[in-house]
C-alpha cells in the first residue's frame, strides 16, 4: 500500500496560518509599515511593480508625443501640446516640441525605460517576489537593505521627474549621456541625471547583494543547486551583472558630475572649445574613457534586461507544455558562460569612435561568440516545445510570443556585432529597430506573460483570459509595424536622434542629394507613429483586466491554479509574512511534469518520494 | 501548529556554504567596491598613459605625510582585528578599547587628510602678464600683441586679472624700454586682500618646470615672498582638482577614499557606543557585526595601500 499519498493541491489548498495574529504583528499595524515602510519581500516587490509600470507607461507616454513630432515636425501636439507649454514653458511653446524638448525627451525616454521601467519591474520586483518563494525561503536574506534598495530607487526616480520642471529641462545628451556634449550644455538637466543615476545604481547593488545571498543561503534543504528554477538561476546570474557591471558607470558618473561641478577634465580633451560660463577646460582628458565606462555598464544591462524575461518564459513554457524543459543543464551553462562573455563584449558599441581595428577585431570576435550561448537558450525553449500538450492560455501566448520576437531581435543584432556592416547602420533606425525587438517585444511580452502568470499567486484571482488574448495578439500586431518599418529606414541610411524625423535629409526636400531618404522611406515615419499610438490604445484591455481583476476576478480555483510544480505554488494564496506554514524541503527537480506512472500530470519539487517499500 | 518561518542562518553560518547571511552580503558589497574604485584606477591608468610628454606631475604630494598616514591605517587595521578578538575571547573590555583606537585613528587619517587638501587648496599657481616697461619709467601690464615695424602693439589690463582693454594700445618702438615676458609665480598663500595677494613661492617662465617636484633642481628651489597685484595676473588658480587631470583624479579617488572612510568610522562608532548594547543580550549576532564592519575597514585600508603609490610615489 502507499505509504504517503500524493499532494493534490487542487484538493487540499493550503490553509491559512493559524498564527494569523503573529502576521499582522511582524506586518506590524499601521498603513505606513505594512504598505509604504514594509521589509517583507512581497509587498516590496509589489511596489517595485507598481512604480516600474508607471514608469513604463511614462516614458512610453514620452515616446508618443516624440513620434508626433517625428511624424509630423513642428506641428503642434494635440490635446498634450498644450499641457507641455503649460508645464514646461517656452520649449513646447505653441504646443510644438522644440528640438531641445525632443532631445531631453528622447534622453529621458531611453534613461527611463532602462533604468527606471525595465529594470525594476524585471529585476526589483520579479526577482523581489519570486525567487524567495521558489527557493522556499521565509524573505530575503537582508529585508532591511531590501527596503533601502526599493527607497533608493524611488528617490531616484523623483530625481529624474523632478529635472524635468527644472529651468532648461531634463538631460539632452542621450540615455548614453556622452561627453564632451553631456558636460557642455549649459542646463542642470545632466546633474540630476548624474545624482538620479547614482541613486538607481545604490538600488541595483542593494537588490543584487540581496538576490544573490538569498539564492546561496536560504534554499530549502534538497534545493540543491541544479534543482533550481531556471527563473531562480536568471535572476542570480542577473544579479551579478548589476553587482558587478553598475558600479564602472557610477565611478563614471561621479567623475562627469566632477566635470560637471568641480570644473575637471576627465572628459574634456585639452583644446576643447566650450562656450561655458567660464570656459574653463585644463584639458587632458579623454571622452572615450566615458565611452569604455558606460558600455562597460550598459552592454551587460542588455543581459540584465533579458535574462529575467527568459527565466519567465522557461517557467511558462515547462508549465504550459506540461513537460520538462528541454536541457535543463544547457541552459544553466549557456546561462552562466553568457553572463561571463557579457562583461567582455562592450565596445562593439564603439566600432566607429576610432579607437582601433585590432581593439574592433577582438570585440567583434567576442560579440560573434556570445551569440552561441543566446541561441542555446533559444533553442532549448523552442525545442521544449516539441511534443507538447500546448495550453494557449494568455501567459503562454505572450512567452511564445517572446521566442521569435527575442529571435528578430536577436538575429537583427549580427550586422551590428560586425565592424565592417555596423559602419553603414551605426546610429540609424536599424540600431533602434534592432534593440526594440529584444527589449519591447522581447523582455516586456516575458513581463507581461509574467503578470498573467503570477498575477493568482499574490492577488487570488484569475486576470481574464479574453481579454488578455486582445491584449496579447494587438500588442504583438503593432509592435510588430513599429519596429520591422525601422530596420528599413535604418537601412536606407535614416539616423536616429534627429527631432524632425528625417525631413531635412529627404529626397522630397534635396531632389538631387545623393542618399536623400525616399518618399516611401518617409511616409513610414508616419505609419509608425499611428502603430506607437494604436499600441497605446492596445494596453487599454490590460489596464483595466489588471485593476478589474485585482478585486473582481475570477476566484483562483486553488493555490495552485496552473498545476505547477515549483514551490511558490505550494504556499498558501497569498503568501503570509513569512512565506511558508513549514519550512518546506524538496525532493526533485523544479520540471517534473508529466512523469510516468504518476497520478498527476505535474509532481511538486516539495513532494516526497514514494518510501521504497510496497 | 507552526509558526511563521523565520530567516535562518542570521548568525548562525549555513553547513554547506559555511558563512552567516552578511559575511556573503559584505563579500558580494565588496566586490563591487572594486568594481567602484577599479573604474577609477583605470581611468587613472587611462588619464596617464594619454598625457603628452611632460604634462604628468610628479611629487606634487608629500611623501613623509602620506607615508605617517599610511600607517595610521594600517595600525587601525590591527585595532580592528584585535577588537574582533576581543569579542571571541568574550573580553568586552579590550574590545571597547581597541575599536575606541579604530576610531581614533580613523579620525587621525581624516585630519591629516584635510591638511593635505589644504595644503592643496591654498597653494596657487598665477600666471603674470607681460610687463611693459616705458622709456618714462612707467610699467604697463597686458598682453603683447605684436612687436614689429618699430609698433608695439599691446592689450593693457583693466586691472582685473585676465581682463583686458577692448582695443589694444599703440606705442612706438622708441618710447618702450623693455618688454618682460609673463611668468608663472607658484606659491602658498601667505595673505589675500582685494588689492593684492601675497604668495610664498617662486617664480618659474614655464608652466612645464612646475611638472616634476622631484628633479634635483627643483630640491633646491628658494622660496620667497612674492605680493601681486590684480593689474599683473593673467589668471591665477588653486590647485583643486579643476587644475589638471592628476589633481581631478587624485581629489576624485582620496575623496571617495575618505568618503568611505567615514563611514566606516560611522559605523565603527556605532558599534562601539549605542551598538554595543547588542553585547548584553546576543554577544554572538554583535561579534559578527564587529568582523563585517572590520572587514569592510580592511578594505578600505586595502584601497589606500594602492592609492599611496599610485598617487605619491610613482
Amino acid at each position: 500500500m502507499q505509504a504517503i499519498a500524493e499532494i493534490d493541491p487542487l484538493a487540499a489548498p493550503h490553509a491559512r496560518p493559524h498564527g494569523a495574529a503573529r502576521e499582522t504583528h511582524d506586518g506590524a499595524g499601521t498603513f505606513w509599515r505594512k504598505y509604504v515602510f514594509s521589509t517583507d519581500h512581497k509587498v516590496i516587490g509589489i511596489q517595485y511593480a507598481i512604480t516600474g509600470l508607471c514608469f513604463l507607461f511614462f516614458g512610453f507616454l514620452l515616446m508618443t508625443m516624440m513620434r508626433w513630432q517625428i511624424a509630423k515636425p513642428g506641428e503642434p501636439i494635440p490635446i498634450f501640446g498644450p499641457l507641455l507649454q503649460a508645464v514646461l514653458g517656452d520649449t513646447a511653446a505653441k504646443g510644438i516640441m522644440s528640438p531641445d524638448l525632443y532631445n531631453s525627451f528622447g534622453a529621458m525616454h531611453g534613461t527611463i525605460m532602462v533604468f527606471l521601467a525595465i529594470v525594476p519591474l524585471a529585476f526589483g520586483a520579479f526577482a523581489n517576489l519570486i525567487v524567495p518563494l521558489q527557493i522556499g525561503a521565509p524573505d530575503m536574506a537582508f529585508p532591511r537593505v531590501n527596503m533601502a534598495s526599493y527607497q533608493a530607487y524611488f528617490v531616484g526616480g523623483v530625481i529624474m521627474l523632478a529635472s524635468f520642471i527644472i529651468p532648461g529641462g531634463a538631460a539632452q545628451a542621450g540615455w548614453t549621456s556622452y561627453p564632451p556634449l553631456a558636460t557642455v550644455v549649459a542646463t542642470d538637466g545632466q546633474t540630476y541625471w548624474i545624482i538620479g543615476m547614482v541613486f538607481l545604481i545604490t538600488s541595483s547593488l542593494l537588490g543584487a547583494v540581496n538576490v544573490i545571498a538569498t539564492v546561496i543561503q536560504l534554499r530549502a534543504p534538497g534545493l540543491h543547486w541544479f534543482r533550481l528554477p531556471f527563473f531562480v538561476w536568471a535572476q542570480f546570474v542577473t544579479a551579478f551583472l548589476l553587482l558587478l557591471a553598475f558600479p564602472p558607470l557610477e565611478s563614471a558618473a561621479v567623475m562627469q558630475l566632477m566635470d560637471k561641478v568641480a570644473h575637471t577634465s576627465f572628459f574634456l580633451p585639452a583644446g576643447l572649445a566650450v562656450a561655458g560660463p567660464d570656459g574653463h577646460v585644463s584639458g587632458g582628458g579623454n571622452p572615450l574613457l566615458w565611452q569604455h565606462l558606460f558600455w562597460f555598464l550598459a552592454h551587460p544591462e542588455v543581459y540584465v534586461l533579458i535574462l529575467p524575461a527568459m527565466g519567465i518564459v522557461c517557467e511558462i513554457v515547462a508549465n504550459n507544455t506540461r513537460k520538462p524543459v528541454w536541457g535543463y543543464k544547457s541552459l544553466v551553462y549557456a546561462l552562466l558562460i553568457l553572463g561571463f562573455l557579457s562583461f567582455i563584449v562592450w565596445a562593439h558599441h564603439m566600432y566607429l569612435t576610432g579607437m582601433g581595428t585590432k581593439i574592433s577585431t577582438f570585440f567583434q570576435t567576442t560579440t560573434i561568440i556570445i551569440s552561441i550561448p543566446s541561441v542555446i537558450i533559444l533553442t532549448c525553449l523552442f525545442l521544449s516545445l516539441w511534443g507538447g500538450s500546448i495550453r494557449f492560455n494568455t501567459p503562454m501566448l505572450f512567452a511564445l510570443g517572446f521566442l521569435p520576437m527575442f529571435g528578430i531581435g536577436g538575429l537583427t543584432g549580427l550586422p551590428l556585432g560586425f565592424a565592417t556592416s555596423d559602419i553603414h547602420l551605426h546610429d540609424t533606425y536599424y540600431v533602434i529597430g534592432h534593440f526594440h525587438y529584444v527589449v519591447a517585444p522581447g523582455t516586456i511580452f516575458a513581463l507581461f506573460a509574467g503578470i498573467y502568470y503570477w498575477f493568482p499567486k499574490f492577488t487570488g484571482r484569475m486576470m481574464n483570459e479574453f481579454w488578455g488574448k486582445v491584449h496579447f495578439w494587438l500588442s504583438l500586431i503593432f509592435m510588430n509595424l513599429i519596429f520591422q518599418p525601422m530596420l528599413f529606414q535604418g537601412m536606407a541610411g535614416m539616423l536616429r536622434r534627429m527631432a524632425d524625423g528625417g525631413a531635412n535629409y529627404s529626397a522630397a526636400r534635396v531632389p538631387d542629394a545623393v542618399g536623400g531618404l525616399s518618399n516611401y522611406i518617409m511616409q513610414m515615419n508616419t505609419m509608425i507613429s499611428y502603430a506607437v499610438w494604436m499600441l497605446g490604445l492596445a494596453q487599454v484591455p490590460f489596464i483595466l483586466n489588471f485593476f478589474y481583476s485585482m478585486w473582481k476576478g475570477p476566484k483562483a480555483p486553488s493555490d495552485n491554479p496552473w498545476q505547477a510544480t515549483t514551490l511558490e505554488w505550494q504556499t498558501p494564496t497569498p503568501p503570509p509574512h513569512g512565506n511558508f506554514l513549514t519550512a518546506p524541503a524538496v525532493f526533485r527537480g523544479p520540471y517534473e511534469y508529466s512523469v510516468p506512472g504518476h497520478a498527476q500530470d505535474f509532481t511538486p519539487q516539495n513532494q516526497p518520494d514514494r518510501p521504497a517499500t510496497t | 501548529m507552526h509558526a511563521a518561518m523565520e530567516i535562518p542562518y542570521v548568525s548562525t553560518p549555513r553547513p554547506d556554504t559555511g558563512l552567516y547571511n552578511a559575511k556573503i552580503g559584505i563579500w558580494l558589497f565588496l566586490a563591487s567596491e572594486v568594481m567602484l574604485f577599479g573604474g577609477l584606477f583605470s581611468a587613472y591608468i587611462l588619464l596617464r598613459v594619454g598625457a603628452p610628454d611632460g604634462t604628468w606631475p610628479e611629487g606634487w604630494l608629500n611623501i613623509p605625510v602620506g607615508t605617517t598616514n599610511t600607517v595610521v591605517l594600517i595600525t587601525s587595521s590591527i585595532t580592528t582585528v584585535m577588537a574582533w578578538a576581543s569579542c571571541k575571547m568574550k573580553q568586552f573590555g579590550r574590545f571597547k578599547l581597541f575599536h575606541g583606537l579604530t576610531l581614533l585613528l580613523a579620525m587621525t587619517f581624516v585630519g591629516i587628510k584635510s591638511y593635505e587638501y589644504h595644503d592643496k587648496f591654498t597653494h596657487y599657481e598665477a600666471k603674470l602678464n607681460d610687463q611693459l616697461v616705458l622709456a618714462d619709467g612707467k610699467t604697463v601690464f597686458g598682453n603683447l600683441v605684436a612687436n614689429t615695424n618699430g609698433v608695439v602693439l599691446f592689450s593693457v589690463s583693466t586691472g582685473q586679472p585676465g581682463e583686458y582693454e577692448a582695443t589694444p594700445a599703440k606705442y612706438a618702438q622708441a618710447q618702450v624700454a623693455k618688454i618682460v615676458p609673463g611668468q608663472i609665480v607658484d606659491g602658498h598663500l601667505v595673505e589675500r586682500a582685494a588689492d593684492h595677494i601675497t604668495l610664498s613661492g617662486h617664480t618659474v617662465a614655464e608652466h612645464a618646470e612646475l611638472m616634476n617636484m622631484r628633479s634635483a633642481a627643483a630640491r633646491h628651489i628658494q622660496h620667497s615672498e612674492i605680493t601681486l597685484v590684480p593689474a599683473q595676473l593673467r589668471s591665477i588658480e588653486t590647485y583643486g582638482p579643476w587644475h589638471n587631470t592628476y589633481l581631478a583624479i587624485y581629489f576624485t579617488l582620496t575623496g571617495l577614499h575618505a568618503l568611505h572612510v567615514l563611514g566606516g568610522a560611522l559605523v565603527i562608532g556605532y558599534l562601539w557606543g549605542p551598538g554595543s548594547k547588542l553585547w548584553q543580550t546576543d554577544p554572538e549576532r554583535f561579534t559578527n557585526r564587529v568582523e563585517i564592519s572590520g572587514l569592510f575597514w580592511h578594505f578600505v585600508d586595502l584601497v589606500w595601500i594602492f592609492l599611496f603609490p599610485v598617487l605619491y610615489l610613482l
